[in-house]
């Protein structure tokens, strides 16, 4: 089973043979309440660590959602922008955003672990 | 300002029992939204009924023999025709004809008027009214009260199990009623655009009385969030936003609050500035938008029209739940103003496709 990390600004990553699926976390769904519309990148975009390359909007606010590494982007989630409540309902899993191929795939290593994102949510 | 500066309102252990998540608004802590979450809590209103805390609202009375007249020179609305048992929605001027803020008042007879103003206002709007009310007229804050709002298409039926005269209350009608035991004061009225009422009470009892109506089948709490999308789904302003000391009323759309009588007198403070925009016309008008895609576009979102200029800006947007669509209101230049007219909102550097559309987004249905 594939490793999942995290980034400070709550999405999580998961590296399956260089390409890796992002979305965001529990918390971030939590804390945005019922989504109502995604804008997810193109694919082929090539984007930078940190740059704001989706947009997740509930009834109460818009949040920019950024990518965690650099690479390309290879695919995104059609299925989220159909249906944004499906972020609320599987954040970890089916609603996934976009998938990443790496820029440098050692560049995983350095994101947050489970623990240390949980040490991170104890601290905000 | 910090949790611990923050004012809490008598429903305030109350609010965190039912899981609220608080936020500062306005000086208060006050719940945004509860578990159920704002989607479902803004639907709920609408199919059933919702129960707001809205004690952060500043409530005072007006007591005196002229007390209508006193508050007349502050207000384009007519006050000395008010009937006893009815409350009227008004606006407190400010001498560049601009809103001070906008406010119910209500006459409670025996030259009595109760008011309702907006949190974030009141430490300015009371001052004001109690510098210029004459010898025998005074003004009395309510800071102990509570106010809660109960809206929705069972509201009515819910309280009357309760208050069974409340029934027989006509659309921004007032009585005095007893609840529980506790003096009250409920106006058929709201800011969700259904039918629904406000119950002022005395603060120490706020907590029963919520909690007797949260024990009947059709109530469920509900949280600023849902308030924000049902009152702007209604087209209703919030002041702040929508609303403001360089608001004219006229460009405003809410030229309506201005009663016959004080076209011909034209008595108020900023009179003439507004009948001024009136003769005019208004440079700008506050308008509906309906953005054609799915995508909401909020406050300050820049208008532009097909060519790119700047027409006007959105001064409240996001998505509507009733609608299942993205709904706005903002200002646009006269000449976009007509429904239809086809407009561009800027939304992350993008021009998205959007309409200037009737308000309300979803029919009012208040009891007439």
């Amino acid at each position: 089973m594939s490793e999942t990390r995290f980034t400070k600004d709550h999405e999580w990553v998961r590296l399956d043979g260089g390409v890796a699926t992002v979305g965001i976390t529990e918390h971030a769904q939590e804390a945005l309440g019922d989504v109502v519309f995604v804008e997810l990148p193109e694919a082929g975009r090539e984007v930078e660590e940190g740059e704001a390359c989706a947009v997740v909007e509930s009834v109460k606010a818009a949040s920019d959602v950024y990518s965690p590494l650099a690479g390309t982007v290879v695919e995104a989630n059609a299925a989220i922008v159909d249906e944004p409540a499906l972020v609320n309902r599987e954040a970890t899993s089916g609603a996934w955003f976009f998938k990443l191929r790496l820029a440098d795939e050692s560049a995983f290593a350095g994101l947050m672990d489970e623990a240390g994102y949980e040490a991170f949510l104890a601290t905000i | 300002m910090s949790e611990a500066t923050l004012n809490t309102t008598p429903l305030d252990a109350l609010n965190r029992e039912l899981g609220g998540k608080m936020v500062p608004f306005a000086g208060y802590s006050m719940p945004v939204q509860f578990p159920a979450g704002v989607l479902s809590e803004h639907l709920h209103t609408r199919a059933k009924a919702g129960l707001f805390d809205v004690s952060h609202m500043g409530q005072a009375s007006l007591h005196g023999a002229g007390a209508a007249a006193a508050l007349e020179a502050l207000v384009p609305g007519d006050m000395i025709g008010l009937k006893p048992g009815r409350q009227r929605y008004t606006l407190l001027m400010t001498p560049e004809g601009t809103i001070m803020d906008d406010l119910m008042v209500a006459n409670l007879g025996n030259d009595r008027l109760f008011i309702v103003v907006n949190a974030s206002r009141k430490h300015v709007d009371l001052p004001h009214i109690a510098a210029h009310l004459p010898a025998g007229v005074t003004l009395e804050r309510h800071e102990d009260r509570a106010l809660l709002a109960l809206q929705g298409p069972a509201a009515v039926a819910v309280l009357a199990r309760f208050a069974p005269a409340v029934a027989a209350l006509p659309f921004m009608g007032v009585t005095p009623a007893t609840i529980l035991g506790a003096e009250c004061l409920v106006s058929r009225s709201g800011y969700t655009g259904e039918d629904g009422v406000e119950i002022s009470i005395p603060g120490d009892r706020a907590t029963d009385i919520a909690r007797a109506l949260l024990a009947e089948p059709e109530v469920m709490p509900i949280g600023l969030g849902a308030r924000d999308s049902l009152r702007l789904e209604a087209g209703l302003c919030l002041y702040g936003n929508d609303i403001d000391e360089t608001t004219n009323p006229v460009e405003a759309a809410l030229t309506w609050v201005i009663q016959k009588r004080r076209k011909i007198d034209w008595s108020f403070v900023g009179a003439d500035k507004v009948r001024a925009m009136l003769d005019n016309g208004a440079p700008r008008l506050r308008v509906g938008i309906q953005p054609e895609g799915r995508a909401p576009a909020r406050g300050h979102t820049e208008i532009v029209d097909a060519n790119g200029a700047r027409i006007g800006e959105i001064t409240s947007g996001g998505f509507g739940p009733s609608c299942n669509a993205p709904v706005a209101m903002g200002y646009v230049d006269r000449a976009h103003a007509a429904d239809g007219t086809a407009v561009f909102l800027m939304v992350r550097g993008k021009p998205l496709p959007a309409r200037v559309a009737p308000m309300p987004f979803v029919p009012h249905t208040y009891v007439r």
